[in-house]
């Protein structure tokens, strides 16, 4: 006879269980269709980055039939140039196929930096209070206050504009805006009796921070992620649309545009359909933030 | 209410010294690269380098330079402009005036549109109308500016040819120019701006004084008028003054996509062409603008919110 005791159902905390857990939330996604609709335009726009080599039907840097309008056949490569080529030839199609991982690298990343600064800033801010929090908060007001794109503006303009700065640039810029949610949230939750009890355990600063602070308030910084990738995608957008953003000649979307601008009355189809691309991965991350919104109210 | 006032401009004041500091650093400092370099571009050779640096006072301490570039800023000596060939104040002004304009038209459209938008989606939450103008908010703060632009220039300009594609006002003030860049901003900006209207609006529809409102049996549209909307449209006040800060990232690409002449292309014309005198005095300005809008917003979200008013 085997003990019984070790049988006893007990709730399991691992990873699987929590990966477990975390896909049957999304499920609850089914329940809004606005979210649905972000997450099938993300999910679909994440393939397209994937198998980017085996959907994109031209090398997106090779210049191979300048000036052609969509649907028209390539005269010796051949095949079809379904959304036209760009000025020096480009089949715009396989620029917005590979522009999509450009995009989908970038922007997570930049995103990611940032809630990582942003995070531990509100944290610090948040649960050690005085003066720690007087100093982080003012600094959040005085770099808040300017507007957004002069800053990035400025930082490009003197750091030089590449991949890594973009990242420093979109950190600087927006972990204020994070640290001020999660000081918010911060002072909520560190009255919460768990905390009592693991600062009684005597558990280090950061532990209690991290461990038991941060979990507890993930809900609206999903939310809030959400949105901010949203609003990242949106910036390297405009950064490549000002001329700013990633060097030439990878594709990048708004870099796209900002080569063919000048070309758009002529031939709309260089600049509309990168514009297209852009905004449907932003309305992605938009409608899904606000379908996560919408559940995790109900609840 | 006199101490807070007094509070918020002393902090005002705070950040612009903090932010011309940074300015400074980046700008005009060896800490981001050598200056004389930057104005002079990089095939200057060290000779001619080293005789802007003692005609400019480059080689002054820091501290000192720094003392010195702040007097000169609050004097209104805001140097010369390489790019355009003369002093930045002259290349400036006018830029700023043409900004106001768009501005002005930008807001005078986009704050009642969203105001109403908001007000009826707020009005009853959840309910069809108020999905559909949520949702439709969401997809045009998608769309980024210079994206919108594209496609409304797809759209008036080479489709059905209604309107100019630039807005350069070449031949004098048009206001025909003036259309699309103000309806880029405004389809980019108003979804936010209703947003905000309505979590106001539907707080205020859910509070006592509403019920007991409704309860008395007053007509649905006192209630609304009289009643929600005063209070409901306090938040909103604040959303509109932030909304300047946004706005001056919007001129940026607007300007730009339609060579309108701004102030928002001359932030980004500074820039590229390395003009620093240029770039600090607009960049000085555009905080300015942000930190004043701001402190009113502060000052006059206070002054309208009785609660805190008479406390």
């Amino acid at each position: 006879m085997e003990p019984t005791i070790a049988k006893t159902e007990m709730p399991k905390v691992g990873y699987g269980a929590a990966i477990w857990r975390a896909l049957k939330s999304f499920g609850l996604l089914r329940e809004s269709w606005v979210g649905m609709v972000g997450t099938f335009l993300i999910i679909f726009w994440v393939l397209v980055a994937i198998f980017a080599p085996l959907l994109a039907p031209f090398d997106p840097n090779s210049s191979i039939q300048p000036f052609a309008k969509p649907g028209v056949e390539a005269a010796k490569a051949g095949g079809t140039f379904w959304l036209g080529t760009d000025h020096i030839g480009r089949d715009i199609l396989s620029r917005i196929i590979w522009g999509s991982r450009t995009v989908l690298i970038y922007a997570p990343l930049a995103t990611l930096s940032a809630y990582t600064v942003g995070i531990l800033m509100g944290l610090a801010a948040g649960y050690r209070g005085g003066w720690v929090d007087d100093v982080l908060s003012r600094i959040a007001d005085i770099i808040l206050s300017f507007p957004v794109l002069v800053l990035y503006i400025i930082i490009i303009a003197t750091i030089g504009a590449s991949g890594v700065n973009i990242i420093i640039a979109i950190t600087f810029a927006s972990s204020p805006g994070i640290m001020r949610i999660v000081r918010g949230l911060v002072l909520d939750l560190r009255n919460r009796d768990y905390v009592a009890a693991a600062q009684t355990r005597g558990e280090s600063d950061w532990r209690v921070m991290l461990v038991e602070i941060l979990p507890n308030a993930r809900g609206p910084l999903i939310v809030d992620a959400c949105l901010r990738l949203g609003y990242v995608i949106i910036t390297i957008g405009v950064l490549g649309f000002l001329g700013l953003g990633l060097p030439p000649p990878d594709p990048d979307w708004g870099g796209m545009v900002n080569e063919t601008r000048q070309m758009a009355i002529a031939f709309p189809h260089m600049t509309l359909f990168p514009c297209i691309a852009i905004s449907s991965l932003i309305l992605g991350f938009n409608l899904l933030a606000d379908g996560l919104r919408e559940i995790s109210l109900r609840d | 209410m006199v101490t807070l006032v007094v509070k918020r401009i002393g902090f005002m004041i705070f950040t612009m010294i903090v932010v011309s500091l940074i300015l400074f650093l980046l700008l005009e400092t060896e800490f981001t690269g050598d200056p004389a370099t930057r104005v002079l571009g990089q095939f200057s050779n060290e000779e001619q380098r080293e005789i802007w640096r003692e005609q400019h006072g480059y080689n002054q301490p820091v501290a000192l330079r720094y003392v010195k570039w702040l007097g000169n800023f609050a004097t209104g000596e805001l140097g010369e402009s390489i790019r355009f060939k003369g002093p930045v104040a002259d290349v400036m002004l006018p830029r700023l005036w043409n900004t106001a304009i768009l501005g002005f038209w930008t807001f005078a459209i986009m704050i009642p549109l969203s105001l109403t938008l908001g007000v009826l989606s707020g009005m009853k939450e959840g309910s069809k109308l108020d999905r559909a103008i949520s949702v439709f908010g969401i997809i045009t703060t998608s769309v980024p500016e210079f994206a919108s632009a594209v496609i409304f220039s797809a759209l008036f300009v080479f489709g059905l040819k209604w309107l100019p594609g630039t807005s350069s006002m070449s031949g004098g003030f048009e206001f025909k120019q003036l259309v699309l860049p103000a309806m880029v901003l405004i389809v980019y900006d108003f979804g936010y701006v209703a947003r905000m209207t309505r979590a106001s609006m539907a707080e205020v529809m859910t509070s006592q004084y509403i019920r007991t409102a409704v309860l008395k049996g007053l007509p649905y549209r006192s209630v609304i008028v009289k009643h929600a909307l005063r209070n409901a449209l306090i938040a909103p006040f604040t959303v509109i003054m932030l909304q300047i800060n946004w706005l001056l990232s919007g001129v940026i690409v607007v300007e730009f996509f339609f060579a309108y002449k701004g102030f928002g292309a001359l932030i980004l014309e500074a820039s590229l062409n390395n003009d620093i005198a240029l770039l600090e005095a607009c960049a000085m300005v555009a905080v300015c603008v942000a930190v004043t809008t701001q402190t009113i917003a502060d000052i006059g979200y206070t002054f309208l919110n009785p609660r805190i008013r008479f406390s």
